[in-house]
């Protein structure tokens, strides 16, 4: 049941970036333009999301723990420190390069695959650099 | 009217996913959290198990949903290459991308996300008026 309730919102998940467009860079990259030949459209995709996403959390905090396992992981850190500051403005520059984030990035393995492989490539590599630079730094 | 009609849906339908993954497991669906699971932590089966259903989902496009505008021609390897190590490296560091904290974060107020959102619209939008 876990793992279907996994691969189904995956799925889901795909499909809603499908639907929306954000698996084409083309309309992102319009979207981020707002100083050019602005195409608002993605703010709709944000804005639906995130309404839906409240009711969610709101549904949430009536309840003890969720319906498969025994307590919540959502992120219950609060303060703002330099590596969220730093670690966010290097993503939102590599997302202005190409118009990928990680889950478009993803569907352009097979939507087109040509660009697919070397962002996703240098992605895993880019987290592979921070995994592996933490491991030794805790250890 | 009706270009704002597929963005909202999809947007609802991603809101629906965060819900749904949230109420049944308690986590966050942040792809670039997930995606690290599945390539770096010992439990790697339900993460690889999301990230291959995301890709079959977002295959939709262009078979199942017709794009608005052709994709880009294919760009240099350099460029991807250069996004890829920067979007890899800046959302483990910052905790989160677009779902985690634009997302879920932003559905939950968390100041954390609220921030990290901010930031990274802002440098995207710069990297676009610069490189454009």
């Amino acid at each position: 049941m876990y793992a279907l309730i996994t691969f189904l919102t995956g799925l889901l998940f795909g499909l809603g970036l499908a639907v929306s467009e954000m698996t084409n860079p083309a309309v992102v990259l319009g979207f981020l333009d707002i100083f050019g030949d602005w195409n608002p459209s993605l703010i709709f995709v944000m804005g639906g999301a995130v309404a839906v996403g409240m009711i969610g959390y709101a549904i949430r905090n009536r309840r003890t723990k969720p319906w498969l396992a025994d307590k919540w992981y959502v992120p219950t850190r609060r303060d703002i420190d330099k590596n969220l500051i730093l670690g966010s403005a290097m993503f939102g520059i590599g997302w202005g390069l190409s118009g990928y984030c990680p889950g478009p990035g993803l569907t352009a393995l097979t939507n087109n695959p040509a660009e697919g492989v070397y962002f996703i490539g240098a992605l895993i590599t880019g987290s592979a650099i921070f995994h592996f630079q933490n491991h030794r730094n805790n250890s | 009217m009706e270009t704002f009609l597929y963005p909202l849906a999809g947007g609802l339908l991603i809101g629906l996913t965060t819900a749904i993954y949230l109420l049944f497991t308690g986590k966050v669906v942040g792809i670039s959290g997930i995606l690290a699971q599945a390539l770096f932590s010992k439990d790697r089966f339900l993460p690889l198990l999301f990230v291959i259903g995301l890709i079959v989902g977002g295959s939709a496009y262009g078979i199942l949903v017709e794009p608005s505008q052709p994709f880009p021609e294919v760009r240099s390897p350099i460029l991807l290459i250069i996004s890829g190590l920067l979007v890899g490296y800046g959302t483990r560091l910052g905790s989160g991308c677009t779902s985690g904290h634009g997302v879920c974060g932003i559905s939950r107020l968390s100041p954390r996300s609220l921030i990290a959102t901010a930031i990274f619209m802002t440098t995207a939008i710069i990297t676009v008026f610069i490189t454009k």
